[in-house]
């Protein structure tokens, strides 16, 4: 098994996220992690979906996907050619001795310190998943309290866009049903 | 597009008019087409049922459960080409439509189910009858919808129509909250259905046609395995075309039978579990299956990984998404049946002019002479009790082949699939993919309703007939003459025969008393007939046989319901255990065709 970053345009219409979820789930894929939110176009959604398939199994769970009648498009995107960030909110046991040396951690991993506590700060990184979980790592002995972390959201490099041509006939404005 | 069906005064006016979200939504139904609705009406759907009332394009069909109203949509649908609707309330109204959409969405047949919902301020607060029936139909309708805002109820509509009818069909749900019924809108019919995610792909492409073609010139020994998806695209004419130029055997799926005639000499019956030995036995022996409009479902592959072994596969379906699904398909192609199998024909023709002389004949007679050699049959008790087999070949016989053949799910199925003899598409109707028990009586109605005239017979276990008959009321009532046959066994018939081979004969909770014990019949069938306004007839006997179903053939104008009580040994045969290869296929209890005698194991 391999992991995959799908990029799904949809509808932006009640429902939506359901379909897609309920899908993997009676198909019996795992949702690694899911993101959703707007694109450009207010009308169009953008899902960032990684899951953990063989070739043949995404095959099968791509062409789902696109019966549903919300779904506008899926990109495959290898991790290659496509900028891949995670969100980390990370809240971390410090006290006088070792709040230096955690800000040091922040600094390295170019992170940055969003709340400070006397007995604790909270640090703010994002970054791909390698780089976060490094990260976690080297502060994990300070003592991890609590942390928060998003789903995969990633985009492909360079100046095309998988927007450009599925939305040409989507009618304007939002709608009631879906 | 354009919607048939668009009332000739479409004015100006007509099209665009104030009125309540409930008018809208019968007026959007009306420019749909629609000139049936089977259904119930109840709190949240009740505006609606209001301009229904006045409506003189639409017959409603007021049913007694809501699952006959989807069933009888789904045997209107298939009879008539068309869509068929149905409609309900919210809650109990609309969970009791979920058995039928779920049936429709496995046999893909081209429903739009119309149910109320609380008012949208309600929506989410446990109201009273509030069930949250688009969420719930999700995972088993192509599409769904909840509309709160009554401008969009014509453009739902069309919607729900479009998607339904187009590319695989399947049923659509749309959900309308009371409020947008019952508030004021301007109805305004959408000259186009704007889907930008909806495109189903119709037509084939060239390449993968002719490699196609270059692929069943070169093979030895291909089959025609032939799905519901032939009789969906209309593609009979184009089948018989393609198996008579090219000689290739066939073989139809449950839900293809009709597709191509029984008679036909090219035709080796139904493969899979409860198939013939020769249609089983061609596709476990073919290096070529030709897979038209067919999703290799497990009932027909058996152990997949024992399916076909030297088999490379053409799989041609307008759902990209069943090609490779179960078997990785060699040369996949998407688009609608009918035109694949045109552009077979002249991409084939192409291969033909271009000097490939393909020999398919050594293998055709093979497999002719194996379906010769292993005939479908049954026994014929010696103490003049009647076989089931015996009572639904005669009907098929007297009723012919221009009739309509309606069954529930279980023993009676099977052998209504084997032993009645299929003539053209669409005469065979049953819950194939879902296997609904209680299937057969609202789905006759519902083909009586789209075909009125001609006989419909419903085949029917004892068993399914209790699940749903009580639409007979609603056939009486609203003159709609089917005619049901009850093979009645006094048993779940098909679960008892698991029992009789899997689990050493101990009959758990499958005799159901109607009638093998003469001395008890709960209920008695006859006058459960007559209490509902039909005729009631019974046959235990074989000498009654011909005279009973003359009799029922007779009677015309009202439904009629007759209780054949056969022996309930009857085992439906041959038949390939769960979870075995075909290669195991039994022909009787404990007889196997030898596969490596002459037959079965030569070498092509």
């Amino acid at each position: 098994m391999s992991q995959h970053t799908l990029s799904v345009l949809v509808e932006n219409t009640p429902g939506v996220l359901a379909r897609v979820s309920g899908l993997f789930m009676r198909r019996g894929f795992n949702i690694d992690s899911l993101a959703v939110g707007p694109t450009e176009h207010p009308e169009i959604s953008r899902m960032t979906i990684v899951v953990n398939v063989d070739e043949l199994p995404l095959e099968q769970v791509t062409k789902q996907l696109n019966k549903l009648v919300n779904v506008l498009k899926i990109v495959e995107l290898d991790s290659s050619a496509a900028v891949e960030r995670e969100l980390l909110l990370i809240k971390v046991k410090t006290d006088a001795t070792t709040r230096g040396q955690v800000l040091e951690t922040v600094q390295l991993f170019r992170a940055k310190v969003v709340d400070v506590a006397t007995d604790a700060v909270t640090i703010e990184a994002t970054g791909d998943p390698g780089k976060l979980a490094a990260m976690l790592r080297v502060l994990e002995p300070f003592g991890i309290r609590e942390i928060a972390q998003s789903g995969r959201v990633a985009i492909g490099r360079g100046g095309r866009s998988i927007t450009d041509r599925s939305l040409r006939s989507v009618p304007g404005g939002s709608s009631q049903a879906g | 597009m354009t919607f048939q069906g668009r009332p000739e005064a479409s004015e100006e006016e007509y099209m665009s008019e104030q009125m309540s979200g409930a008018k809208s939504l019968i007026r959007a139904l009306e420019c749909a087409g629609v000139d049936t609705v089977f259904g119930i009406p109840g709190g949240a759907i009740l505006p609606a049922y209001d301009p229904l009332f006045d409506s003189t394009q639409i017959r409603h069909i007021l049913v007694r459960h809501e699952q006959g109203a989807g069933h009888a949509a789904q045997g209107y649908a298939v009879a008539s080409g068309k869509v068929g609707v149905c409609m309900a309330t919210s809650g109990p109204g609309a969970t009791n439509l979920v058995t039928p959409l779920a049936d429709a969405n496995m046999d893909s047949v081209p429903i739009v189910a119309i149910t109320g919902q609380v008012s949208s301020g309600a929506i989410g607060t446990d109201a009273f009858q509030e069930a949250d029936i688009r969420g719930i139909t999700m995972p088993i309708s192509k599409h769904s919808y909840l509309v709160t805002d009554p401008d969009q109820i014509p453009r739902v509509i069309a919607e729900a129509f479009h998607i339904a009818s187009t590319g695989r069909p399947g049923p659509v749900l749309v959900d309308v909250a009371k409020d947008a019924m019952q508030a004021m809108t301007t109805f305004e019919w959408p000259a186009e259905v704007s889907l930008p995610g909806y495109r189903p792909n119709i037509h084939p492409h060239g390449k993968q046609v002719r490699e196609a073609a270059r692929m069943i010139a070169a093979s030895v020994r291909p089959v025609l395995y032939v799905g519901g998806g032939v009789i969906k695209a209309r593609a009979s004419q184009e089948l018989k075309i393609l198996a008579e130029m090219t000689g290739i055997p066939v073989v139809t799926t449950l839900m293809a039978r009709g597709a191509f005639p029984d008679s036909h000499e090219l035709h080796l019956g139904m493969p899979g579990m409860h198939g013939t030995v020769a249609a089983v036995g061609a596709l476990q022996r073919s290096d070529l299956l030709i897979c038209l409009g067919a999703r290799f479902d497990d009932r027909v592959t058996g152990r997949l990984d024992t399916f076909a072994p030297e088999a490379k596969v053409i799989h041609a379906d307008i759902d990209p998404a069943e090609i490779s699904k179960n078997r990785t398909a060699d040369v996949p192609i998407v688009g609608d049946c009918r035109e694949v199998i045109a552009d077979l024909i002249v991409a084939l023709q192409t291969e033909l002019d271009g000097g490939a002389s393909p020999a398919f004949s050594a293998w055709r007679t093979h497999m002719q002479s194996v379906a010769k050699r292993f005939p479908l049959g049954y026994e014929v008790p010696e103490d003049g009790s009647l076989a089931p087999q015996q009572v639904i070949e005669r009907i098929g016989k007297f009723a012919g082949p221009d009739a309509t053949y309606v069954a529930g799910v279980g023993q009676h199925q099977m052998w209504a699939s084997h032993f009645i003899g299929y003539e053209r598409p669409t005469s065979w109707i049953n819950s194939g993919g879902l296997g609904t028990m209680g299937f057969g009586v609202p789905a006759a109605m519902g083909a009586q309703v789209a075909r009125p005239g001609e006989t419909i017979w419903a085949i029917d276990g004892d068993g399914c007939f209790q699940m749903t008959n009580q639409e007979l009321a609603t056939c009486a009532l609203e003159g709609i003459p089917i005619k049901v046959a009850v093979i009645n066994n006094s048993s779940l018939g098909m679960v008892r025969q698991w029992q009789t081979l899997f689990y050493d004969g101990r009959y758990s909770n499958t005799d159901l008393h109607t009638g093998a014990d003469k001395a008890v019949r709960i209920p008695d069938f006859v006058k459960l007939a007559e209490a509902y306004g039909c005729v009631g007839l019974r046959c235990e006997r074989a000498e009654d046989l011909n005279g009973v179903i003359e009799k029922a053939m007779s009677i015309t104008d009202v439904p009629v319901v007759v209780d054949f009580v056969v022996n309930p040994d009857a085992m439906v045969w041959p038949m390939v255990a769960v979870g075995t290869s075909n290669d195991d296929i039994q022909v009787a209890r404990d007889m196997a065709p030898d596969w490596d005698d002459d037959y079965l194991g030569a070498e092509l």
